[in-house]
């Protein structure tokens, strides 16, 4: 108990890796997932195809092995791309190979979010915005994304706990986050339970704040809505 | 791109897939044993029994499959009593806790499908049943659980595709799974890649199977609740 006093400050900074990463991979799925889902929405037969091929190959990999794919095969893919142009070769470090996983992975999880949420606005609402004379990024910008981040806001939270407790796996390619130094310390301290145990608290932690946040972010989202129910 | 090796060494990859298979269901079956009662006592708000499964739920939903393992794995050898106990001939093997962590896991998150599939059960089908002379324990076991399993499946099919994926972990504590053969090919030849590519093949092959026998199942199980076109 005593050596997990004094690992806390060690703790500390993993939780913070832990956290950095989760919110970096999650703005890049967000990111993706809003490519995906305008790819999926708009006519084209092209991006259509793209997005199936994406969604369908995230569902079908286990996070643990395309982090790894990526780690090392994109390592050999940058050098040897790097060796054609004639430049030196690029370290990927565990850290953005984490970032450029997760994200990639939960970004077809969003694609399919943000799609669901944009059906749920009123085909009427887009004809009159027409009306009016608004057209695309304008449309979409003052009328439907206002309301599909409402419709959207579950699935999204929702994702976000589930890519949270994926980061765990980036510690196997010797990213130094909350499960990487907690492993070392508690090996060290010779109470590898006690330290894993209070990994496990900080992870409901953070579930449990971000449950917070994001149930306020729900009730700000469905402000205009509060009397009509 | 040396398939070749692949090729050569498709018994790594074929024993692999083997204890994938087997961690998976094995733990699947588990935690389907552990789930239905729980779930169907957390849908009834039994005194003491509910909140305590609501806590086990939450700790196993709640943080990393990987943590969990860790735990049990490097973690229980921290005590003395455990090492010295008849529970240490299991507990040193690196399949036992893979097999006791994901089942553990995959019951929370089956529970929890229960008790949705539980609550949501039509008053009137119970009703029905009782009016029927049927005994409450036969109102459970005849019309309650198979009514609420059927409806369960689409989700517990998820949960499949989901503990498949998460049993990737026990490679992480040696074993040797299909992502263990992947990186035991890496290791033994210096690849950088074609492990991985393999055991992501491998997964995908294996999700689709699973996808379809879900698709199935549901297509022969929840036939009555199919919307009919007429």
């Amino acid at each position: 108990m005593e050596a997990l006093i004094l690992y806390a400050p060690l703790l500390a900074r993993g939780a913070l890796v832990t956290i950095t990463l989760a919110v970096l991979s999650l703005a890049l799925a967000t990111a993706l997932g809003a490519l995906g889902a305008a790819a999926r929405i708009a006519p084209g037969r092209i991006g259509r195809f793209a997005v199936t091929i994406y969604t369908t190959i995230v569902r079908g990999i286990p996070d643990l092995v395309l982090l790894l794919l990526i780690y090392f095969g994109g390592q050999r893919f940058v050098n040897t791309m790097a060796g054609w142009v004639g430049l030196d070769g690029v370290n990927v470090s565990p850290f953005w190979a984490g970032v450029i996983a997760i994200g990639f992975i939960y970004g077809a999880y969003l694609t399919e979010t943000f799609r669901g949420a944009f059906m749920t606005v009123p085909r009427g609402q887009i004809e009159a915005a027409e009306a009016l004379g608004l057209r695309g990024l304008s449309l979409h910008w003052t009328v439907t994304i206002p309301q599909l981040v409402r419709f959207a806001l579950p699935g999204y939270a929702n994702v976000w706990q589930v890519l949270v407790k994926s980061t765990a796996v980036v510690s196997v390619i010797g990213l130094e986050d909350l499960v990487g130094l907690a492993n070392d310390a508690g090996k060290t301290a010779r109470e590898p339970f006690i330290f894993f145990l209070a990994v496990l608290l900080v992870y409901l932690c953070i579930t449990w704040v971000s449950t917070t946040i994001f149930e306020a972010l729900e009730k700000r989202s469905a402000r205009g809505l509060a009397h009509a129910r | 791109m040396r398939v070749d090796l692949v090729l050569e060494n498709w018994q790594l990859f074929a024993s692999g897939t083997w204890m994938t298979l087997q961690l998976t269901f094995l733990a699947l079956a588990i935690g389907f044993v552990i789930a239905l009662p729980f779930g169907i006592a957390r849908a009834r708000r039994v005194p003491i029994a509910s909140p305590l499964i609501n806590g086990y739920v939450y700790l196993f939903r709640g943080t990393p499959l990987l943590v969990q393992l860790f735990l049990i794995y490097y973690g229980l050898s921290q005590f003395d009593w455990i090492r010295e106990s008849w529970a240490w001939t299991f507990l040193r093997d690196p399949w036992w806790c893979a097999l006791i962590a994901f089942s553990l896991n995959s019951g929370a998150y089956a529970t929890e499908i229960i008790r949705g599939a539980v609550e949501t059960t039509p008053r009137g089908e119970l009703e029905a049943a009782g009016a029927l002379g049927l005994s409450p324990f036969q109102v459970d076991a005849l019309v309650l659980i198979p009514s609420a399993l059927r409806r369960a499946l689409p989700q517990y099919g998820n949960e499949v595709v989901f503990m498949l994926h998460g049993s990737v972990v026990a490679s992480i504590i040696t074993l040797q799974d299909i992502l263990g053969a992947g990186r035991t090919l890496n290791s033994k030849f210096y690849l950088a890649y074609e492990g991985f590519l393999t055991a992501a093949l491998l997964y995908m092959a294996i999700t689709f199977v699973l996808v379809m026998v879900f698709r199935g199942l549901e297509r022969r199980y929840l036939r009555h609740l199919r919307v009919s076109r007429t």
